[in-house]
């Protein structure tokens, strides 16, 4: 944190109305207040619609929630790096503070992107257990401590995007699925049911935009803001994709 | 499956009502169109932190589905109909088993078991939990249930979508919903036999809460705009540890007093610790509002905040760090991300913050609104927790909830006639044209208010005098006041004209509809000269059980709503004096 604080708060935000329009950026001040995060210097910016010098301006689109870093909705680009406007307080951002919409999703308008796409995949990977129906059948399986442990860190991925965000390996030449998807294909895999189509989900990822996509740089073990261990998720997966091979291949 | 002579249902909302009840409907084979105005993964059920009870006597403490019942109805200050309250307490253990096998996290004893905990307001260990962020957990095994079944073609979703009103023809049965698409702004309208509400709360309408920014009432308004009836909308629960913030306030989960953390203050120098004091039999575990008047009296009569400002200690630092890793991990994430200091080494600085509502849109026993058609499950409904709702029952009214309306809807559908198609399609393109000449008209509007101000205004008069105390003058003041917003609110200016992906347009709708909430909450208030669970007044400090163990039930008029009142089932026990 740094020592001096400053009288206002000076926040630079990409904006763009529509995936067809040109980006431009505006400046803004908010007076300088102890706890200010990024969602609490929007809130300001929407109260009086006015860039720095005074100018009138549109209200900028930004998307939030739960405040709470557990909706994952307020992901963006801040000082460069991505994270959830919420918990990214003023005090530890270096002035001026640059907010960005994330680029490896497509735009919708200023910082709010479509990331839908993820929803979609963890189609792909059937990220469920599967279940006949929800009538009452008793206890279900016992689950160790130490595995409730593992099961409970995989499934706080709260489908933020900042592991694909940050990941070489998403770009337009390449639909990887990314470490989030791959992680969850994991978390299914361990419970004792889900597994029931662990085959299912590994064919799911031996194809394109599946596992061989991944080029192991491991920026999105860096990045993951619940730390969720990606990169044993992603070895887990590649172990049980040749263990299984014959299998996978067999089944094609 | 042939739709086309199907009766169809609508799922409002995406939380866990909505997702059980679409689920449920699912496998009853009645197709679905589920509306979310965020993708569901993101709803505010996800912020629930502590568990759910269910009364699975596994420590061999004797608890039971009986005990459950009568201590929901004690803590609920006996204002809940009973029936229904024993049939969700019934309900919990077999829920507790179906979120294991969907594979909810749970935190297992030794032995694999399922591990429960303390909450307020009981003394057993009741409550399952998946770490401090049990709602999430649950949120999302429901929502990979529906994944499977949008797969199988069962239930299609339309996330970004927001409900703006129902459907209704002369007969005021329901026809479908209008809805809004929040990235184009395109208005459609979509046809349903059956409309399940399940829209969460309205903590949008006091500024800041322990809510999500989406949870503005606003469907509810909208509903009750139409004719549907709120009830006992002034009982607002203030949870009594919250991080205070500018932005929202935070939920320190119950969890933490669960796992034994303490509330003290200093007095004469040394620690004191009130609940504890005042409260010996339950300490730390008295329910919500109990704690949330005594921190009142604490910080503001006795001006005994810390440093003299509206706050308390909640100290959790004196408890085994690996365990609070495991079991509150969540929470103590969130006290080092947004004040910086870690919890297992400093006592947390908390305040009491508006977190939840007893009171929502009126239903009969079985989730069905007054008007045919329309249902409503979760908090957006007043069923289940009569004047004060103890800590990890929410969750479990929204299974409860969710289930039961689809069971409901069912029965409605094979007590239909016949579908009406023709009928609906004109019913439907009316309602489309009135709600674009809705929208059209607020883009036009050129006045000089900005709606995040009248939010604001509104919410600070609301939080200042229809929360944890109330008195009458005040509430008269604060319904004048919202009266004004109002009529403010028909000056102003969105700030933007286009049709791309604009929320302040948006948000002006839903601030209309919770401006009519606000009223029915204040009103409600001011009408209810006792004291009974979250709702007390000074000037009447006593629940009143001759005149006042009635149900509020609000019905809207253009002059402003207008209040009934109905009894309360007490079918399975006499209401005890609450003591603790």
């Amino acid at each position: 944190m740094k020592e001096k604080k400053p009288e206002k708060v000076i926040i630079r935000i990409k904006r763009q109305e529509s995936p067809e329009a040109k980006s431009y950026w505006e400046e803004y001040y908010i007076p300088y207040r102890p706890y200010l995060n990024i969602i609490t210097c929007l809130q300001g910016i929407r109260k009086t619609l006015r860039t720095f010098d005074g100018r009138p301006t549109t209200p900028v689109a930004w998307e939030s929630s739960c405040l709470e870093e557990i909706c994952g909705i307020c992901t963006m680009v801040i000082n460069g790096r991505v994270r959830q406007a919420c918990s990214a307080l003023v005090d530890q951002l270096e002035q001026p503070i640059t907010l960005e919409p994330m680029k490896k999703f497509s735009l919708v308008r200023d910082l709010i992107v479509d990331r839908s796409s993820i929803f979609e995949n963890l189609k792909r990977v059937k990220a469920w257990v599967p279940m006949k129906d929800t009538q009452d059948r008793g206890p279900g399986p016992k689950i160790l401590p130490k595995d409730q442990q593992i099961n409970y860190a995989l499934s706080r991925c709260f489908s933020c995007g900042a592991c694909l965000e940050v990941c070489p390996q998403v770009n337009e030449r390449n639909d990887f699925v990314g470490a989030a998807i791959l992680s969850q294909a994991r978390l299914f895999n361990r419970h004792p049911i889900g597994k029931e189509i662990q085959l299912e989900r590994l064919k799911a990822l031996v194809g394109e935009g599946g596992i061989e996509d991944c080029g192991n740089a491991q920026n999105c073990l860096e990045i993951c803001p619940k730390d969720i261990p990606l990169i044993d998720s992603i070895a887990e997966i590649n172990r049980e994709i040749t263990f299984n091979l014959i299998h996978l291949i067999k089944g094609k | 499956m042939t739709t086309s002579t199907k009766k169809e249902a609508i799922v409002i909302g995406g939380g866990l009502a909505g997702l059980f009840a679409t689920i449920k409907l699912g496998e009853k084979g009645i197709p679905v169109n589920l509306f979310s105005i965020v993708p569901c993964k993101r709803s505010h059920s996800a912020c629930a932190q502590g568990g759910i009870n269910a009364s699975v006597n596994t420590k061999g403490e004797g608890d039971s589905p009986r005990i459950h019942f009568e201590e929901t109805l004690h803590g609920g200050d006996y204002l809940a109909n009973q029936a229904p309250v024993m049939g969700m307490c019934e309900k919990a253990p077999s829920y507790i088993y179906l979120l294991d096998r969907m594979g909810v996290a749970f935190n297992r004893t030794p032995e694999g078991d399922l591990e429960f905990r303390r909450f307020g307001g009981t003394k057993f260990h009741r409550t399952a939990f998946a770490g401090s962020t049990t709602g999430q957990q649950m949120l999302y095994a429901l929502d990979e249930q529906v994944r499977r079944l949008e797969v199988e073609g069962l239930v299609t979703r339309y996330e970004g979508w927001e409900f703006l009103s129902a459907v209704l023809d002369d007969r005021k049965s329901t026809r479908g919903i209008a809805a809004i698409n929040l990235t184009n702004l395109e208005i459609r309208t979509f046809p349903g036999d059956a409309v399940i509400v399940a829209t969460g709360g309205p903590g949008m309408i006091f500024g800041r809460s322990t809510n999500s920014m989406i949870c503005t009432g606003s469907a509810a308004g909208s509903l009750f705009q139409q004719g549907v009836w709120y009830a006992n909308g002034e009982f607002i629960q203030v949870h009594p540890t919250a991080i205070p913030g500018e932005d929202k306030h935070r939920l320190i989960s119950e969890a933490v007093r669960g796992e034994g953390g303490r509330l003290w203050t200093y007095k004469d120098g040394k620690r004191w610790y009130f609940l504890e004091e005042w409260y010996p039999k339950y300490g730390n575990l008295v329910p919500r509002d109990i704690a949330s008047r005594a921190i009142f009296k604490v910080c503001r009569e006795m001006k005994l905040g810390i440093d003299g400002k509206d706050e308390v200690y909640l100290d959790i630092s004196h408890v085994d760090p690996k365990l609070l890793k495991e079991r509150l991990g969540g929470i103590i994430e969130i006290y080092e991300k947004f004040v910086g200091d870690d919890p297992s080494k400093v006592p947390m600085r908390v305040f009491p913050a508006v977190h939840y509502s007893m009171g929502g849109i009126y239903i009969d026993s079985r989730q069905m609104t007054n008007i045919p058609g329309i249902l409503s499950c979760g908090e957006c409904e007043y069923q289940y927790h009569g004047a004060n709702r103890l800590g990890a029952n929410s969750l479990l009214s929204c299974l409860y909830g969710g289930e039961v309306a689809a069971e409901r809807t069912q029965e409605y559908f094979d007590g239909l006639s016949e579908k009406g198609d023709s009928g609906s399609l004109r019913w439907l393109e009316q309602h489309r044209k009135l709600e674009e000449e809705r929208l059209e008209s607020l883009l036009r509007m050129h006045g000089k208010e900005n709606p995040y101000q009248i939010w604001e205004e509104m919410g600070k008069w609301m939080t200042d005098h229809v929360t944890v105390i109330r008195y009458n003058d005040k509430l008269k003041k604060t319904d004048e006041k919202l009266v004004e917003l109002k009529e403010r609110l028909r000056h102003i200016n969105v700030g933007d004209p286009t049709h791309w992906a604009n929320q302040a347009v948006i948000f002006t709708r839903q601030l209309q509809n919770m401006l009519e909430l606000a009223r029915v909450i204040t009103l409600g208030a001011l009408r209810r000269d006792e004291s009974r669970g979250a709702h007390f007044k000074p000037d009447f400090p006593n629940r009143d059980d001759e005149h006042w163990l009635k149900t509020t039930v609000a019905k809207w008029t253009p002059i402003g709503p207008e209040f009934s009142d109905e009894a309360v089932d007490t079918s399975i026990m006499q209401p005890k004096e609450r003591k603790y």
